[in-house]
């Protein structure tokens, strides 16, 4: 049970329960369908992105379990102002954070220590690696929109 | 006698010509703990666990008989043959084919479905022909028509279901038309459990002279399949379902639609002569099983088929019948608990989704909870659609599961409640 709790923290079931940004945008620049085949999981993510590749806003559709849904909803309130760079990086260390059962968190060295700080409540994933996929599908459909891709898969 | 006993008597699994307790030693996997509790398993709809009698077949095949078969005068390859022929005897018997000349051996359900529409499909299919497929079919039965639908311009036309899953007989009766060539049906549903009437679907189909494929990809292990009580043109399942092992498969065909097909796939064993130009082929089944097949496979399929009649179907149909009316009751007790699917007619499979949590979600708890279920589209979207559901967490039996496998479920489902409630 204790991974169980170390897994679905109360700030996940939050944003399970009330996600943050789940709507449509009136104007997007850029937008991108995921799809986890293994399970038929859907998200749609929207992007307004600015001057100086600035994320100007980013919003997610789609249906999901607990843990996609509060990693699309936690990931759009973090990317939001972000440069598209700034993004990327960050899903390069949230991804090690799901899958390298070497990572330890850079503390005050780790870029962005701030984001960082909040995607940890995602780290007892590693210990699921059945569902790591619904941690990082939002944020590879997120890459592929700023990338201009229309598609991303977790396959 | 006290009191308490009968109580306790009501309380187990118990039959007259039937111990589930016994059976579960036969299973040598069921022992193992997972994530230090006791494993319930609940998902033999995706592929069933192996009785102790199945792997020692396919150890002493190896061991003691193995070599290539249909090939060499010597004595081991006699011997294999002889096992692997044997085992097509089975199956045969399994099935109530009229010979194991009706048999094919093939490496799953999709395979056998695959032949058929490659090689039947592929000759007697124009552009504008109709394939009739049912709202209840797994992929394996919908993507091979999907592909000739490209490659050739058929129509497929799908039989509706009720909202509770039950299959409409005079829906499916309206489908059909002078430009139905094929009915291509699934016998049970792996996702809701529904039991088709496959022999009215059967019967309706040929008034109009269109031949009926069954998948028995369920019904294999559910229900004693009597091929030519129902009259099936084609009936295909795989030999992992039924307590077989994995690699091996089985279409059953009449022997003149065997007898008008092509090959399959071309190769060894499946050719009379080859000369530089042209080859010749064998007769149906050894046409379509080109290249050396799953010799060990099969006999361990043979094995499995000694194994589940050995039980006996009554027994294994009360057994069964039991269970699945304590798993209805058991589940109808946890709140917020949505049963997906509630036919008439229905196997040993049930779905279902919660009100508070996503089955992906309730199958990584329950997965702790030593519960193993199945949690997705079943591969049957088109069905998950119908439901407007991605997906639902399905539990489904196995002949060795008992009261405690259902109550450790409910007791998992009650975690889902704690962390999501």
């Amino acid at each position: 049970m204790d991974d169980l709790r170390e897994l679905y923290q109360e700030v996940i079931l939050d944003h399970g329960k009330h996600p943050r940004n789940k709507r449509h945008p009136e104007h997007v620049t850029h937008a991108a369908h995921g799809n986890n085949p293994l399970c038929g999981d859907k998200v749609t993510i929207y992007l307004v992105i600015g001057e100086r590749d600035r994320i100007e806003d980013v919003a997610f559709e789609g249906r999901g379990c607990a843990i996609s849904t509060a990693s699309a909803s936690l990931m759009t309130e973090i990317v939001k102002g972000k440069t598209e760079a700034e993004a990327r990086a960050l899903f390069e260390r949230f991804h090690a954070m799901c899958t390298d059962d070497s990572y330890v968190s850079a503390g005050d060295d780790e870029i962005d220590p701030e984001s960082m700080d909040r995607l940890q409540v995602m780290a007892g994933i590693r210990q699921f690696p059945m569902r790591v996929k619904c941690a990082t599908l939002p944020w590879h459909t997120l890459t592929a929109a700023m990338a201009g891709k229309e598609k991303a898969s977790t396959e | 006698m006290t009191l308490s006993q009968p109580l306790a008597a009501a309380r187990t699994d118990a039959r007259p010509n039937f111990d589930v307790e016994r059976v579960r030693e036969d299973f040598p996997i069921l022992a193992r703990p997972v994530h230090g509790k006791r494993l319930a398993f609940l998902d033999s709809g995706a592929s069933a666990q192996k009785p102790r009698q199945v792997i020692e077949s396919m150890r002493a095949a190896y061991e003691e008989t193995y070599a290539n078969v249909h090939r060499g005068v010597y004595f081991l390859s006699q011997r294999s043959t002889d096992l692997f022929e044997g085992a097509r005897e089975k199956v045969g018997r399994f099935l109530n084919a009229p010979s194991h000349e009706n048999i094919v051996f093939t490496r799953n359900t999709t395979e056998a479905i695959n032949l058929v529409a490659a090689s039947w499909g592929r000759t007697f299919l124009r552009e504008g022909d109709e394939v009739i497929i049912s709202a209840l079919e797994h992929h394996a039965n919908i993507v091979p028509w999907h592909l000739l639908k490209r490659e050739k311009g058929i129509v497929l036309k799908i039989a509706p279901i009720d909202d509770d899953g039950n299959f409409l007989l005079d829906a499916f009766a309206d489908l059909l038309t002078d430009r139905t060539r094929l009915v291509s049906i699934t016998h049970i549903s792996n996702a809701i459990g529904t039991i088709v009437p496959v022999a009215e679907v059967i019967r309706l189909a040929h008034a109009r002279g269109v031949p009926v494929l069954v998948d028995g990809s369920q019904a294999a292990p559910h229900i004693k399949v009597d091929v030519q009580a129902l009259d099936a043109d084609f009936y295909a399942f795989t030999g992992h379902k039924v307590y077989g092992p994995t690699g091996i498969g089985v279409l059953y065909g009449k022997s003149d639609l065997l007898a008008s097909m092509p090959p399959y796939q071309g190769g060894g064993d499946m050719i009379e002569t080859v000369t530089e130009q042209e080859s010749t082929f064998k007769d149906p089944p050894f046409r379509f099983e080109a290249g050396t097949p799953a010799i060990v496979e099969a006999i361990g399929l043979g094995a499995a088929i000694d194994y589940v009649e050995a039980l006996g179907w009554d027994n294994l149909h009360a057994h069964e019948r039991d269970l699945s009316a304590y798993m209805a009751q058991r589940l109808g007790t946890v709140e917020g608990l949505t049963v997906v699917g509630n036919a008439r007619e229905k196997a040993g499979i049930t779905s279902f989704v919660m009100e508070c949590a996503h089955p992906h979600d309730m199958g990584t708890i329950l997965d702790r909870a030593g519960v193993a279920v199945r949690a997705g589209h079943h591969c049957a979207q088109p069905l998950m659609e119908r439901y407007d559901v991605a997906a639902t967490v399905r539990a489904s039996l196995g002949l060795y599961n008992n009261r405690a496998d259902v109550d450790q479920l409910v007791e998992g489902l009650q975690q889902v409640r704690e962390i999501f409630g």
